[in-house]
């Protein structure tokens, strides 16, 4: 039986996230095309994650492999490609992760198969896809389709709740690829984050700046109202990527996700990466020039407006209120 | 050592209010700053230092219409050896895989030991076109690159993952490499560097040139349509003159017991 068939991602023998919602996503298509939902596991030492999804699946299909203790794209995309051809699923989900950017491409493209990345919802429509992707750092959306009769998305973390998630009995299959070697790309380790000098995670007031903040010597600013909130300065990406902050400030999906009470965004356009690390928190308020910028989407309160004339009048009330 | 790179150049949208076209599957560009994409420009950068510190030849390949040849000029300021652009008018509106597909059909008759692009392009976002170029010339690849260090025949890189972590891996040349931004610090350009280069010839080719019937480079995902993304509560906007935008900020700072 044809099935939507979804990618399990999993990093040191723990299921991610990620896995949940799209299954969530799955089994919301499944009912209404008629269809299974397929959990495709590969990688060593899988029994006990397979058994954790089975409930959620009707068909957990289990690659156990030599030499795969780690992620690799290239037998993954051999393995996937075997299932693909034998079981053709009208669907094939995957993450939109580094695991996911660094496969579906090639997969795709070697299956010749239509892809359709980073997507926030999508649907089947009498056999046709049709998916909801941004573009321009979140300034517009696209809907994008394709006819063909397996298409593969990716699909962006957060877009479906995972907590619906019924349970439709499954069972679980091993599936046996015999793999041709793939000595081109070798997993050597992991390498974790070396920890910084402020966990900008226990801080209950955040002030972050971004490329908005124009340059290094801006910083002080962003730095008195932190300093007048009893707060700590972070950062988006491109302020650590030119070390204005050192990375360990970072806040995203590269970075650290945060939920203070209190989070300013300062020149900061909300790109999805960005949002993911910081939209838990208590209070946003975003400071941008542009009014269309998609922070204000998260916010709980938005100033339009040029950061270097707020700013210093803000933390002129914030003494002010201190002091009083 | 052969080094290729590819480069877009993209609308820089940060502060402009983007308007959708009559064809409503194009943003209008009249008037719009244009730059190089971002995560190319490290891309680059990565390029021009293995020239450097190995000798290496640099070439930069653009898929885009002659405007887009600001680009290369640029590349070619910063040291690259060699630019070539890709145009057809039958490559209107092209999908990621129609341009990985005559990128690799022009690259596979290139010297080629490494290949860089970026992440992904700042203005489509699909992280999609570097790998699919990959598995069309049939050489491995490794993706959100934030090093990059050549021994031999091989490539010791360096993967970004989720929340800090990383990877290392080990991947024989032939390959080609995204590259994450903070890789490393793009040099400035210089308006009289870009002048220098003003001359050098861009090689320009079109579908014939390269060997490519249409039919090869139709997309296969459409684009139907752009729209406003699906808006949330959304930030209640304050307004008002400074100091008192700044006053109803403490306010309600105080209220939700911040300050
Ligand atoms: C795999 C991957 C992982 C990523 N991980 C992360 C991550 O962990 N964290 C992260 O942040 N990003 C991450 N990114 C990058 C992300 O996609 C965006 O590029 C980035 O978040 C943009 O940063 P920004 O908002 O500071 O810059 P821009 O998008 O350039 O925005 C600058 C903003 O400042 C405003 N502005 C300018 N001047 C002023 C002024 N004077 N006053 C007020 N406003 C002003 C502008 O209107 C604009 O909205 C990642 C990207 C990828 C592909
Ligand atoms: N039109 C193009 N010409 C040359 N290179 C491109 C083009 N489009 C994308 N690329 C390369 O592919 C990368 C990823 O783009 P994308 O898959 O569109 O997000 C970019 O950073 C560029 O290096």
């Amino acid at each position: 039986m044809s099935g939507v068939m979804v990618l399990v991602e999993h990093r040191r023998g723990e299921i991610r996230e990620i896995t949940w919602e799209m299954l969530a996503k799955a089994q919301e298509l499944s009912s209404s095309l008629g269809v299974e939902v397929q959990a495709v596991l590969i990688g060593r030492g899988l029994s006990g994650m397979a058994q954790e999804l089975r409930p959620f699946c009707h068909r957990v299909l289990v690659a156990e492999e030599e030499g795969l203790e780690a992620f690799n794209s290239e037998p993954y995309q051999q393995v996937l490609g075997r299932l693909i051809e034998e079981r053709r699923p009208v669907l094939l989900m995957i993450g939109h992760t580094a695991q996911g950017m660094d496969l579906a491409p090639s997969l795709a493209a070697a299956l010749d198969l239509p892809l359709a990345t980073d997507c926030y919802e999508f649907g089947l429509k009498d056999g046709r896809l049709w998916a909801h992707r941004q573009m321009y750092g979140g300034k517009l959306s696209a809907e994008v389709s394709s006819e063909a009769p397996t298409k593969v998305v990716t699909v962006r973390t957060g877009s479906f709740d995972p907590e619906g998630l019924r349970e439709v009995g499954g069972e679980v299959e091993e599936i046996k690829v015999r793999l041709d070697p793939f000595p081109w790309k070798r997993f050597l380790e992991y390498v974790e984050a070396p920890p910084g000098e402020v966990d900008i995670t226990q801080a209950e007031v955040i002030v972050s700046v971004g490329r908005g903040i124009g340059g290094p010597e801006n910083l002080g600013l962003a730095e008195e109202l932190a300093r007048a909130l009893g707060g700590v300065l972070a950062c988006s990406r491109p302020v650590a990527d030119k070390k204005w902050l050192p990375k360990d400030r970072q806040v995203g999906t590269s970075g650290k996700t945060v939920k203070p009470k209190l989070y300013i965004a300062l020149g900061i356009s909300g790109a999805f990466q960005h949002i993911v690390g910081m939209k838990q928190s208590g209070l946003i308020l975003a400071i941008n020039k542009d009014p269309k910028a998609p922070i204000f989407q998260v916010a709980h309160y938005g100033i339009v407006g040029d950061l270097f004339q707020v700013v210093p009048a803000l933390v002129a009330k914030v003494r002010e209120r201190k002091g009083g | 050592m052969d080094v290729v790179v590819c480069l877009k150049r993209v609308p820089e949208v940060a502060e402009v209010d983007l308007q959708v076209d009559p064809t409503g599957k194009r943003v209008k560009t009249e008037g719009l700053p244009f730059v190089l994409n971002d995560w190319d420009s490290y891309a680059l950068e990565e390029a021009v230092r293995i020239k450097e510190r190995s000798g290496a030849k640099v070439t930069v390949v653009t898929v885009g219409g002659e405007e887009d040849e600001e680009v290369l000029r640029r590349a070619l300021a910063l040291g690259a050896d060699q630019a070539i652009r890709i145009s057809d008018p039958r490559l209107q509106d092209p999908d990621a895989f129609a341009i990985a597909r005559v990128l690799a059909q022009l690259i596979k008759d290139l010297p080629h030991d490494l290949i860089l692009v970026g992440v992904q392009a700042a203005d489509d976002g699909y992280a999609q076109v570097g790998p699919t170029l990959a598995e069309l010339l049939g050489i491995p690849h490794a993706t959100l690159v934030t090093s990059l260090e050549l021994e031999g025949g091989r490539a010791r890189v360096r993967r970004e993952l989720e929340a800090g972590l990383e990877e290392v891996l080990e991947v024989e040349l032939p390959a080609l490499f995204s590259i994450q931004s903070g890789i490393n610090e793009p040099r400035y350009v210089s308006i009289l560097g870009i002048r220098r280069v003003a001359k050098k010839e861009i090689k320009v080719l079109g579908l014939e040139a390269l060997g490519l019937e249409p039919e090869g480079v139709r997309p296969k995902v459409l684009l139907e349509r752009l729209f406003s993304p699906p808006v949330g509560e959304g930030a209640e906007i304050i307004t008002g003159g400074v100091e008192e935008v700044a006053e109803r900020v403490a306010e309600i700072f105080e209220r939700g017991g911040v300050i």
